[in-house]
């Protein structure tokens, strides 16, 4: 289902950079637009770009001023603009991410049980039944942010933020989900643990994951988590 | 070995090249000199690519023992550059011989210098480039600053040309400046009170002032709403917070963030506000992007225009 492109609206965000807004929610079908653009201008703008940040709505351009200017990548845009509406919704990749839910991966899985009225059974399905879309990569390397989780189990950040949050901690923030791809302040609520490197500069790719792909959380065991090279890391 | 041992690593001192492009789709920050200007001087004044590794120094305080023979140049913040106790000229090549001593000071004006060499410090790249970047721990030395002990490898001698900048050409770092901002992003949401008030208030450069981003401190700015959908966050942007003080990002920002923005910084100043030190005051120009982009390729032609004096 294609939505109209009459909505898009691109704005000026630097000397170097336009971004292009394809609306204003968390939305699927927008964020498979957003995919589109990138791989089309990466194609149409060829040698211009410096580099592009795609978000849950929205497309970051940055531009070689001494290659163009913006109304040669205003003009880019909007053709690539008038191709979009008329594509399908291309999916991405399905990857699989085992995770190890409990009280001791996640020290936030019983609060938020508590503050949802459900079991932390009932979360643990919840969060791993739902298939996730990758919207944006950004905070951090690697910092995947995932949605939308269940309004069931969506919770505020932590009042207080954790000054050391282990690599591959599962994470709930509002209607967001994330794996930490390494230790890090944060203050999102931790529900387990994922033994699989989410950013690792020596592995090619990198990133097990990109924007537009599709994310599911298997439940795996302790035995099955220590067994795929998982750690529990210190959590303060 | 042929190199540069570090007996002190100065306060914060960190390897560059121009930066990393082409990764923001992982989470990576450019990274690169915050000011390219000298940055791009230093270099040139030794006759390497405009991309070759050197030393960032913040605030002074680096020493370091050839174990080469070479020529180097600290370009940037009037650092006192002295080689073995004796003071030289900055902006200027010189030509150094293993087992002498290269003490780079603390900054009378300006904050950050760039130590360039010959043929360039020689360290592996991560993700296209040396670019140090503490916070993701990527470039340079494990991605740390420099410390203690380190050692700054080199090509082995080669001819190298040196120069010298003349006076008149060299930047200064002047406090009280005003500085060219295009409005841009979420400047809908502000008010035209609210931009005047920006466009016509002074700030200062508080102490929480790094190379991620620079807050500022002075009148509040308050856009109609909080928060928006986490987006791109080009380099100078300047976001909004809900306490309505200023904060323009640099080369190690977030790569998407959710803060209103009222607009970006030109790079030309941000490299100037990198000079600044806490306590310095700041105003703000609003100009368009046909401006600054004319800005930009004016300065373009300029540095290349610009001959330095042949010191050899």
């Amino acid at each position: 289902m294609s939505i109209a492109t009459d909505q898009i609206r691109i704005e000026i965000a630097g000397e170097n950079a336009l971004i292009i807004y394809f609306g204003e929610k968390t939305d699927p079908r927008v964020s498979s637009q957003v995919q589109q653009a990138v791989t089309i201008l990466e194609t149409e703008l060829s040698g211009k770009l410096i580099d592009m940040v795609p978000s849950y709505a929205s497309l970051l351009v940055i531009y070689d001023q001494l290659a163009t200017d913006h109304l040669e990548i205003r003009s880019g845009i909007r053709k690539v603009l008038s191709q979009l509406g008329e594509s399908d919704n291309r999916e991405g990749n399905l990857v699989i991410l085992p995770a190890y839910y409990s009280t001791e991966s996640g020290p936030d899985l019983e609060a938020l049980a508590q503050r949802a009225d459900l079991s932390t059974e009932e979360v643990i399905k919840i969060h791993s039944e739902m298939e996730y879309r990758v919207y944006a990569i950004g905070f951090a390397p690697g910092f995947a942010y995932l949605g939308e989780v269940d309004e069931r189990i969506a919770a505020p950040r932590l009042s207080t933020p954790r000054t050391r949050v282990p690599r591959g901690a599962i994470a709930i923030a509002d209607r967001q989900t994330a794996v930490y791809p390494a230790v890090s302040p944060g203050g999102w609520n931790l529900i387990g643990l994922c033994p699989t490197r989410m950013f690792n500069p020596e592995a090619d790719p990198t990133m097990p994951v990109q924007v537009g792909d599709r994310i599911r959380f298997n439940p795996i065991s302790r035995d099955e988590f220590f067994a795929l090279g998982g750690e529990l890391g210190e959590i303060r | 070995m042929s190199g540069f041992k570090v007996v002190q690593p100065g306060l914060m001192t960190l390897i560059q090249d121009a930066g990393r492009f082409g990764h923001h789709r992982i989470g990576l920050t450019t990274g690169g000199p915050l000011d390219a200007l000298a940055f791009k001087w230093a270099n040139r004044l030794v006759d390497n690519p405009m991309n070759t590794t050197a030393l960032e120094i913040s605030f002074g305080g680096l020493v370091l023992e050839a174990e080469t023979d070479a020529q180097i140049v600290l370009a940037g913040a009037e650092m006192p550059l002295k080689i073995n106790g004796i003071e030289q000229d900055r902006w200027h090549a010189h030509k150094i011989k293993a087992g002498d001593k290269i003490e780079v000071g603390f900054s009378a004006q300006g904050a950050r210098a760039y130590l360039a060499v010959s043929g360039g410090f020689q360290v592996a790249h991560s993700f296209s480039s040396s670019a140090t970047v503490t916070r993701e721990g990527i470039g340079g030395f494990t991605g740390e600053k420099l410390q203690q002990g380190d050692y700054l490898h080199c090509q082995a001698p080669v001819k190298h040309k040196g120069y010298r900048l003349p006076e008149q050409h060299r930047p200064d770092y002047a406090d009280n400046i005003t500085l060219r901002v295009i409005t841009g992003y979420q400047q809908h949401a502000f008010s035209d009170y609210q931009k005047r008030l920006f466009f016509s208030s002074e700030y200062k450069v508080t102490d929480r002032a790094d190379r991620m981003g620079y807050r500022l401190a002075g009148p509040e700015v308050k856009p109609s709403f909080d928060g928006i959908l986490s987006e791109g966050i080009c380099h100078g942007a300047i976001q909004i917070p809900a306490d309505g003080q200023p904060i323009v990002l640099l080369n190690d920002r977030q790569t998407i963030g959710g803060y209103p923005k009222i607009g970006s910084m030109i790079a030309m100043d941000t490299a100037r506000m990198a000079q600044l030190l806490p306590g310095s005051r700041i105003s703000f120009d609003e100009i368009t992007i046909d401006d600054a982009h004319n800005l930009h390729c004016l300065a373009h032609i300029r540095f290349n225009n610009t001959e330095p004096e042949s010191v050899d």
